[in-house]
């Protein structure tokens, strides 16, 4: 067999064994509306790990972060510390989001904002902002399936082909299964993706310089700027790093899928044990960052960084290998792709159109909406995907500019019986139209600092003003919160 | 809901000091720590140090919640 078919043969078979078992999880389950989305509401603490580390290992981790490093050196560790962080911020949160989602039955984040401040309108432009966010993080798996596919293949298949054939079956695979087959392909992608990491992450720095720290040691000789912020950028430096951390660490379980994913949890104690071993799981990020150092003195001069380390891993190691890494990228990214369309497609169904518009349907006509919206925001994120050119890391920070702005809403509902509806709704509109004119206008960073970190700012400074300039609220926040220990 | 324990968010924020606020105190390359340059080492080992402090607050947490049940 020529190289190029060992290395397409297994991409395909770790992607079919990944699907197979996705569909074997799905089967001899009735799927109402209840166990396509939250699985049902009894996972425990090992299935609720599957869950949430697949979402957190996308082709962003991959791809993006060792693209980063390629690219822009030092301000690629802000991932390092954001991921770690967003676990400390989850233990204070989603344990007392889940025990709302129990008392009160709530399925998604959407339900929350209709719970808690009894607005339509705000739970249904919480899930506008929250679909529009899932955009660009679709768009950004997506072409990350194209460039393994493309590098896999020595460039045989273009990368539209590719990236069409990856949302077919993602399409198909969300169909088939819902939350529980995420969890348990997870399961293949995660030890894939740790095992691969490990062995690029010393392999290659091994074969070229003799081992890691002879790796850095010529990086620092050579380009000494690259490691340290802001590296090859001009205003990524250390007010960056601050606001781009801080944003989304906080962002991280605003994530509608994330947030949603507490509601799988059986209990609230397994999701503080959680939020107490999952940083642990960054250390793997630490080695995909190793190999993205290692290209830029191997294979310099790349007109894209997210091609970077697979260029260098289709350098370094024989076809079949190639194949693996592939495989696993592809799973990697197919995994998380398939919640945020489950969510988004949920969302749309549930959250916006039925209360809004239909508030008659029945739960089947709700899911049989919710499948149809799959389809659709497949085509949407296909088509910008293959328009577009943006780098994957800049896509997710569009991503987080938008959810983060739910977080004043999350925290204050949670702990602070003073906000009021309008002052949210207010924080949020503001928060969400500066985050998009900074970015469209090209000014992120704007001084130095995330734009979307700025629009926060805006937004909470807005949602306590106006909350303490307006009547306090009536007895019932106070009511719906209290009783919960 | 219950507010956090103060114990538990002191905890909570150390690991937001070392990894987030501190950046310009340790955004170096030398001293290189087991042949990585500071910065990385630095975060890589916050990475390990941060399960221990949330392990403290969880204890805090668990403690707390005993006493407030009824």
């Amino acid at each position: 067999m020529s190289a190029v078919a060992v290395c397409l043969t297994a991409i395909a078979a770790i992607v079919a064994i990944g699907t197979a078992i996705g569909f074997l999880a799905g089967a001899h389950r009735r799927m109402d509306l209840e166990q396509w989305t939250v699985g049902g509401r009894g996972f425990g603490v090992v299935l609720i790990f599957l869950l949430m580390a697949g979402e957190v290992y996308t082709t962003f981790a991959w791809l993006g972060s060792s693209g980063w490093a390629y690219s822009r050196g030092g301000p690629t560790l802000y991932v390092l510390a954001y991921l770690t962080l967003a676990y400390v911020v989850s233990f204070f949160i989603l344990p007392q989001i889940w025990e709302l989602g129990r008392r009160h039955g709530l399925q998604t984040q959407s339900d929350f904002f209709g719970l808690r401040y009894g607005n339509k309108y705000l739970a249904g432009f919480v899930c506008l902002v929250g679909i529009a966010s899932f955009v660009p993080y679709l768009q950004l798996q997506i072409t990350g399936v194209g460039i393994i596919v493309s590098i896999a293949s020595f460039d045989t298949i273009s990368r539209p082909a590719a990236m069409a054939v990856a949302v077919v079956l993602l399409v198909a695979f969300v169909f088939a299964s819902g939350v529980r087959a995420v969890a348990w392909v997870s399961v293949v992608k995660d030890l894939l993706m740790v095992g691969s990491a490990l062995a690029i992450g010393i392999g290659i720095p091994y074969l070229y310089f003799g081992g890691v720290g002879p790796m850095f040691a010529a990086l620092a000789h050579a380009k000494p700027a690259h490691l340290t912020m802001p590296g090859a950028t001009a205003n990524q430096g250390h007010a960056w790093f601050i606001s781009t951390v801080l944003l989304t660490s906080l962002g991280f379980y605003m994530w509608p899928h994330a947030f949603g994913a507490s509601f799988t949890a059986k209990s609230a104690e397994t999701l503080r044990r959680n939020a107490v071993v999952m940083p642990l799981y960054t250390l793997t990020l630490a080695f995909i960052f190793f190999a993205g150092f290692t290209a830029v003195l191997v294979v310099p001069g790349l007109p894209n960084g997210d091609l970077a380390l697979l260029t260098v891993v289709r350098r370094s190691f024989p076809p079949w290998f190639l194949g693996v890494v592939g495989g696993s990228g592809a799973l990697t990214a197919m995994v998380p792709a398939a919640i945020f369309l489950l969510t988004a497609a949920t969302l749309f169904a549930k959250n916006l159109y039925r209360p809004l518009f239909a508030p008659s349907m029945s739960d089947d006509q709700v899911a049989r909406l919710a499948r149809a919206m799959v389809v659709v925001l497949g085509l949407i994120s296909l088509t910008l995907a293959i328009f577009s050119s943006t780098t994957l890391v800049s896509l997710l920070l569009m991503g987080y500019a938008g959810v983060t702005q739910f977080f004043p809403g999350v925290v204050l509902g949670l702990y602070w019986n003073r906000v009021t509806t309008p002052a949210v709704f207010a924080g949020m509109v503001a928060g969400v139209a500066t985050a998009v004119v900074l970015m469209l206008t090209h000014r992120d960073p704007l001084l130095g600092v995330n734009a979307g970190f700025l629009a926060l700012c805006l937004n909470l400074l807005i949602v306590t003003g106006v909350s303490l300039l307006s009547r306090a609220p009536a007895g019932d926040a106070r009511e719906l919160l209290q009783g919960a220990t | 809901m219950r507010r956090p324990s103060t114990g538990a968010l002191l905890l909570a924020l150390i690991p937001f000091a070392a990894m987030c606020f501190s950046v310009p105190l340790w955004d170096r390359i030398d001293p290189m720590v087991l042949g990585l340059p500071f910065n990385l080492f630095w975060l890589v080992s916050w990475i390990v140090l941060t399960p221990a402090c949330m392990w403290g607050a969880y204890r805090i947490e668990s403690a707390a919640q005993r006493q407030g049940a009824p």
